[in-house]
């Protein structure tokens, strides 16, 4: 159905290529983040329980250590567009997470939650940049510079 | 409108392969525009005025609802159904302004309305409607997961692949079926934003 020259050069291993599921570990892990994040701002400006959120941010940082562990073992892999957004993704949403951050610290959320508040964010800054840019270097001919 | 997406060839003697576009994937001057408004937003919660947070919380939440649902249910279907030359002048012409104008409008709505519901007193658990604000964090939360997992990435990923000399058309045809099927969904959360924004304006 698809002759050659409509496609890249090799896109069809590029496209095709079984990859580990990078994407979907940094989803999980921000979706554990969004649970953490969600109980805990429910019960601001008390003083919330911090168990359930101190344990969606350990697995969540575990899960991210894995996926870190899995991207670094795929060879062929486009780094330098990975790196190319992943540096400007992390920019964007440092920038993100901090602004979320300023509003907490602006409104005097006690410490230990705004500790584990902030360890939600960094994560959470991490995490994206990491779905976006495996998402974009897949689809990129291996050891094609970033753009 | 899904068949028709699946059905995008990716290219063959009558459909030739995508054309390489010019374009910017990041708009730069538009970095100009989201620093002003950001800068707007930490002094407006800064000086903590109930207008400012307001006006924050108002406009970026229009904006957010009102984009999800353009293109969710508007824009989405029609793209779908455009020829592919069709579908990537408007990619290339919308998604870089997306990819600026979505996490500023989220970022503003999410900041300036925290701010609001501490002011007003609707995020202490002692308030009567606390449970309606605490399933729009959930909403949000939904639609994070859904916007950052599939959406944004897919948007991005289509915009790398237009930047190459021989854009893959069924790689293409991939990605936005991903990015139109996340848009529906995050149309029918924002309905339900709508429904819990008015619940709590109102009680």
């Amino acid at each position: 159905m698809t002759s050659d020259a409509t496609r890249g050069p090799a896109a069809e291993g590029v496209a095709d290529r079984k990859l580990p599921p990078v994407a979907e570990i940094a989803v999980v892990s921000i979706a554990l983040m969004l649970v953490g994040g969600v109980y805990l701002a429910a019960q601001l400006p008390g003083h919330p329980a911090l168990a359930l959120p101190v344990a969606m941010v350990a697995a969540g940082a575990l899960l991210t250590v894995a996926d870190m562990v899995l991207l670094s073992r795929i060879r062929p892999f486009a780094w330098p567009t990975f790196f190319l957004v992943f540096r400007w993704g992390l920019v964007a949403y440092l920038v993100i997470a901090g602004l979320l951050g300023y509003v907490f610290i602006h409104d005097h959320t006690p410490g230990a939650a705004m500790a584990v508040l902030a360890a939600t964010l960094v994560v959470f800054a991490f995490d994206v940049p990491v779905i976006l840019a495996f998402t974009v270097a897949r689809f990129q001919n291996p050891g094609q510079a970033g753009r | 409108m899904t068949q028709q997406v699946a059905a995008v060839p990716a290219g063959s003697e009558s459909n030739p392969p995508p054309a390489r576009a010019d374009f910017e994937i990041v708009p730069v001057r538009g970095l100009a525009v989201v620093a002003v408004v950001l800068i707007g937003l930490v002094a407006v919660i800064a000086a903590n005025t109930r207008w400012g947070i307001d006006f924050f919380h108002i406009v970026g939440g229009g904006m957010w609802t009102t984009l999800d649902l353009f293109l969710g249910f508007v824009l989405g279907p029609i793209l779908g159904r455009l020829s592919i030359p069709a579908r990537i002048e408007v990619t290339t012409r919308l998604m870089p302004k997306m990819l600026l104008i979505m996490p500023t409008v989220v970022v503003c709505t999410l900041a300036a309305g925290w701010q609001l519901a501490v002011q007003t007193g609707d995020i202490q658990t002692s308030y009567s409607h606390h449970g309606w604000v605490v399933a729009s964090m959930i909403v949000v939360a939904v639609m994070a997961v859904v916007a950052l997992g599939i959406l944004e990435p897919a948007n991005l990923a289509v915009l790398f692949e237009l930047k190459k000399p021989r854009p893959d058309g069924q790689v293409i045809a991939r990605l936005m079926r991903r990015f139109i099927y996340s848009a529906g969904v995050t149309g029918a959360m924002q309905v339900a934003t709508l429904v819990i924004m008015t619940r709590l304006a109102t009680a």
